[in-house]
């Protein structure tokens, strides 16, 4: 209960700095991936300003050996590249260039109401569960959650209680 | 440039980070938006309601940001039915791509960095170039 609230919470304060941000606005996102037009750097501090409150924040909260309301923090066990991660990110760019939306920002436009939203939001649901059906598929017997992601960018977040 | 326009960008990313913290600190989760929301379309039993709950505060800070800041969403400009069909094609490219990359802008460009991830590092300059590439063929060579 705790942990869904604190889950509920988190994702407000995301949307609210998604939109004060300016990534909510696909004018801006776009703007500030034309590097050969009137480039718009400003989004670029977005990023700054997230990177530099968690990179500060999380070795505090590591500190404290487990997260209140899980057993563990998460673990990362893929280190290296590969060919996966990087056609991934290669086309995840691409549809990004393409409407200005990346998943939370799309998620958070659903209030818009927009026809645009209510085919990307559909659409990006679609492409997901084509890789994840695909991807249990072909790795039999999931047995643990990791493999779906558990928000995690690597595997194994190993914090399931 | 107007100095006070870098603020909004500044304080906007201070709250992802710190949304990204709490969600270490109280749940032990990445805060990545395509790894929690995928999550449930394929779900797994004892491992949903924090995943439905994250995405309803999205939902619920996307009304409220409607309510109070409706300039975050830019211009609300007519799509055309052409336009919507590349709309369509974007989101299966980002779907597929966030999921097969593991991560999305938040997942990588945000929790990985922070953690000086190689991985995340890659992923975030590879989908940086690509989108950037993308949007330079759009606008200026088509």
């Amino acid at each position: 209960m705790r942990a869904s609230i604190s889950s509920f919470l988190s994702g407000l304060l995301f949307a609210l700095g998604l939109g004060v941000g300016g990534m909510t606005d696909p004018a801006k996102v776009i703007g500030f991936l034309d590097i050969a037009g009137d480039w718009d750097f400003r989004l670029a501090l977005v990023m700054a300003g997230a990177i530099g409150v968690h990179a500060l924040l999380r070795p505090l909260i590591l500190k404290r050996g487990q997260p209140f309301f899980a057993q563990s923090f998460p673990r990362f066990s893929v280190t290296g590249l590969d060919k996966k991660l990087l056609t991934g990110a290669a086309l995840f760019g691409v549809g990004w260039g393409l409407a200005g939306f990346c998943p939370g920002p799309a998620l958070t436009s659903l209030s818009t109401g927009t026809v645009r939203m209510l085919v990307f939001v559909p659409a990006m649901f679609a492409g997901m569960y084509l890789v994840q059906v695909l991807q249990s598929r072909r790795a039999p017997a999931p047995a643990s959650p990791s493999q779906s992601g558990a928000g995690s960018p690597v595997l194994a977040s190993g914090s399931k209680p | 440039m107007d100095m006070s326009s870098l603020i909004p960008p500044l304080v906007g990313g201070a709250l992802i980070g710190l949304s990204a913290s709490l969600m270490l600190l109280f749940n032990g989760r990445v805060a990545g938006i395509s790894g929690i929301v995928g999550g449930l379309l394929t779900p797994v039993r004892g491992d949903t309601a924090w995943r439905v709950l994250f995405f309803s505060g999205l939902l619920i800070g996307g009304v409220l940001l409607r309510l109070v800041r409706p300039e975050s969403f830019g211009a609300s400009a007519e799509v055309s039915a052409g336009g919507l069909a590349l709309v369509a094609g974007a989101g299966v490219l980002v779907g597929i791509g966030s999921r097969l990359g593991n991560g999305c802008t938040s997942g990588h460009g945000v929790c990985g960095i922070s953690r000086g991830s190689m991985r995340s590092i890659a992923a975030t300059m590879t989908f940086m170039a690509t989108g950037m590439l993308t949007v330079f063929v759009v606008r200026h060579l088509l």
